[in-house]
């Protein structure tokens, strides 16, 4: 088995309108993808359609070979897949520290429990602390998210993402907002922490996706035009019309 | 302001020193408990705790919804009174079949009633949270209420059912007859409960509470069924307010319908909300408070529903975050040792505004004496001192009272808030304030 995410001729209709139309995508374990299309392309459906926030109409998506259509977040996030938001979605009057801590639950098996004290379960802890301090927010741990800066809630929200240590990372603009410096340690981070995991990322930012991504793929007017290695994809006449020669200043 | 207090103290995860003073709280309310009825020994005075520690209990048990899961429920007394009818006929059975269980297990029984109803209700209206939820409650509710009526054998019908505590076994000599006694089993069980929903905010499941509250789409892409969460939250919800339930037949030994009606639900919503419902305490001040209102207010004044929603609707204007908030905002002042900057304008500000309060409690009793209109009632008594509500000089009184007083207080209260900011800076100076 060697692809993660695989859709065959997805469609999704709101309403009468088709944002998605007979969408094909492979993202292959242990890849990082990249999806660029302009704005209203439809790349935050896809990953709404991928991670089970919204139905497709028809057509088939796996993840590890199993098909995912049609289960809910929570089942798809069980079986090892993650994503994060393009609007910062995170707890906003728990902590920092909560917010991660949160995320680690589930996957260190706590699920509902109610019979167990959060504060001694050494697993939970540790990797709490180890994530806050991958992200940067050690110093900021006792901080509500709702009062934490937009950078630093970016940087939370990947925390979340990854907290749970998925396989499969789904990342919606992360670095949108950031300045040049804070996108380059961004970056830097997101490098660092889906090493060996499947990265799926939408990004506008050419110099992040072309220096990231191990493949590309090109999405128009809810369909796939092109995917490929970044090189194939610069010389793509289809793309250079379609989306990078409006990039061009 | 209110971002300073949004924040919920989580004890367990700061220094030793500040969990050390967590213990010691909980210690000093503990030895309060017992110690209380000792201090005031009156049967009066018994009575009154009882009924606190019991109020105590059900306010808790409403903000594992409210406060801790986000979930606004306006039928939560349908556990509360399937618990104490439950109880009753519980302790009916245990006399009739003379079985080995003693008075102090019987708030089991309601709490288990409440947990068995709140099992099978709450999977269907904990499917969504906000309005549907608080709409569902309320049908709840309404359908729980106008059966009792209905299921008379159930019931009771109006009158409700009766026991007996003290045919029951005893135990350890007691026959739970003195008020003193039903007390302290009160109490017992106060303390257990307290305990137990405590604990539960500091379990993966009761953090998960708090996830939900905040944002339920989120949840689910960390591997959680937000409504999986909700229906544990209401379970235990209906288990702690059937104890609560238990414990008021227990000590009312009768169960009727108005334990389960629409007025004890929005009586635990209002101690809950005045108390404050983001922190874990705010539902005790506030049971306590609501508590001494309605036994107190109900002797002295023939309209006192009308301060209860004065007082709710001045807390969710001016102080939504109840009083545990108000409290919990001098904390960072106190620690930055800048409380004394704000306490002079409060000592300033207290005698317009109590000058304001009495102008409107004097209109409000003066109207209330005329618009009821007996001829023996027109002399009203404020604080001991008899007003003729027919008076012009009455009126006069409570208008200048009220007019001169608001202008005034205003003043004072702008004194507070420039205190304050004062305060507050010199606290972000030394690093307390964010
Ligand atoms: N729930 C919805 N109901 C109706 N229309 C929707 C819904 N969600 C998205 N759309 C529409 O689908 C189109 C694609 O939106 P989407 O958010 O996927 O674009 P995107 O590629 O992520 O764009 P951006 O770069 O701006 O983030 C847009 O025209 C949007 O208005
Ligand atoms: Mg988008």
């Amino acid at each position: 088995m060697t692809t993660a995410i695989e859709m065959r001729a997805v469609e999704k209709k709101f309403g009468n309108v088709r944002i998605i139309q007979d969408l094909n995508l492979t993202v292959g374990k242990g890849e990082r993808h990249a999806i660029i299309g302009p704005n209203g392309a439809g790349k935050s459906t896809t990953f709404n359609l991928i991670s089970g926030h919204i139905t497709p109409t028809s057509g088939e998506i796996n993840l590890n070979g199993d098909p995912i259509a049609g289960l809910r977040p929570f089942e798809i996030n069980r079986r090892g897949l993650s994503r994060s938001f393009q609007v910062t979605n995170v707890f906003a009057k728990m902590t920092v520290w909560e917010n991660i801590r949160c995320a680690v639950l589930w996957a260190t098996g706590h699920r509902y429990a109610f019979w167990k004290n959060v504060d001694s379960l050494p697993e939970v802890r540790r990797r709490t602390a180890e994530i806050l301090e991958d992200i940067h927010l050690t110093e900021r741990r006792d901080v509500p998210a709702g009062l934490l800066t937009y950078a630093e809630q970016r940087e939370l929200e990947i925390g979340i993402t990854i907290a749970g240590g998925a396989n499969v990372i789904m990342l919606d603009e992360p670095t949108a907002g950031m300045s040049n410096t804070e996108t380059e340690r961004a970056v830097a981070l997101i490098r660092r922490l889906t090493e060996g995991r499947t990265l799926v990322i939408v990004e506008h930012d050419m110099s992040v996706v072309f220096g990231l991504a191990d493949r590309i793929s090109v999405l128009v007017y809810g369909n796939i035009i092109a995917s490929g290695t970044p090189e194939e994809i610069r010389g793509n006449p289809k793309v250079k019309e379609a989306y990078l020669g409006e990039e061009e200043h | 302001m209110t971002d300073v207090t949004s924040q919920a103290p989580s004890p367990a995860q700061s220094g030793p020193a500040q969990s050390l003073g967590f213990y010691a709280i909980w210690a000093v309310c503990i030895l309060g408990v017992i110690l209380l009825p000792l201090i005031f020994t009156s049967g009066g005075s018994h009575t009154t705790f009882s009924l606190i520690g019991i109020a105590i209990i059900f306010a808790l048990s409403y903000n594992i919804l409210l406060g801790q899961t986000g979930l606004l429920s306006f039928g939560h007394a349908v556990y509360y009174g399937l618990g104490g009818f439950l109880a009753v006929h519980g302790m009916n059975a245990i006399v009739a079949h003379e079985l080995p269980v003693p008075l102090p297990f019987v708030p089991l029984i309601g709490g288990f009633a409440g947990l068995v109803f709140a099992l099978v209700i709450g999977w269907v209206s904990t499917q969504r949270a906000g309005t549907v939820f608080a709409m569902i409650s309320l049908g709840v509710g309404e359908l729980v209420a106008s059966s009792s009526l209905i299921l008379r054998s159930f019931f009771g019908g109006e009158a409700g059912i009766t026991t007996n505590r003290t045919d029951l076994p005893t135990i350890f000599g007691l026959s739970f007859g003195p008020q003193i006694q039903v007390y302290y089993l009160i109490a017992f069980w106060l303390v257990i409960s307290a305990i137990g929903m405590y604990a539960l905010t500091r379990t993966p499941l009761g953090r998960m509470c708090n996830a939900v509250r905040d944002n339920p789409e989120r949840v689910q892409f960390i591997g959680y069924d937000p409504h999986v969460v909700r229906y544990l939250a209401f379970c235990f919800a209906g288990f702690f307010a059937g104890i609560a339930g238990a414990l008021a037949a227990i000590n009312f030994e009768i169960a009727n319908a108005a334990y389960l009606g629409a007025v004890q639900s929005g009586v635990v919503l209002f101690a809950a909300f005045i108390g404050g419902v983001s922190y874990f305490f705010g539902p005790i001040l506030g049971a306590i408070v609501v508590t001494m209102l309605q036994l107190e207010l109900a002797d002295i004044t023939s309209v006192w529903q009308l301060y209860f929603g004065i007082i709710f609707i001045g807390i969710v204007m001016f102080a939504p975050g109840g009083i545990a908030s108000l409290l919990m905002m001098h904390r960072p002042l106190l620690r930055a040792g800048t409380l004394p900057m704000v306490l002079p304008s409060y000592l300033i500000a207290i005698v317009p505004t109590l000058l304001f309060a009495c102008g409107v409690i004097l209109g409000i009793e003066v109207l209330g004496a005329y618009s009821q209109g007996s001829a023996d009632s027109t002399t009203i008594r404020l604080f001991r001192i008899p007003f003729e509500a027919a008076s012009p000089m009455t009126w006069l009184a409570a208008v200048v009272l009220t007019i001169g007083g608001f202008f005034v207080a205003r003043m004072t209260w702008r004194g507070i808030a420039g205190a304050w900011d004062r305060a507050a800076m010199a606290a972000r100076e030394r690093g307390y304030l964010s």
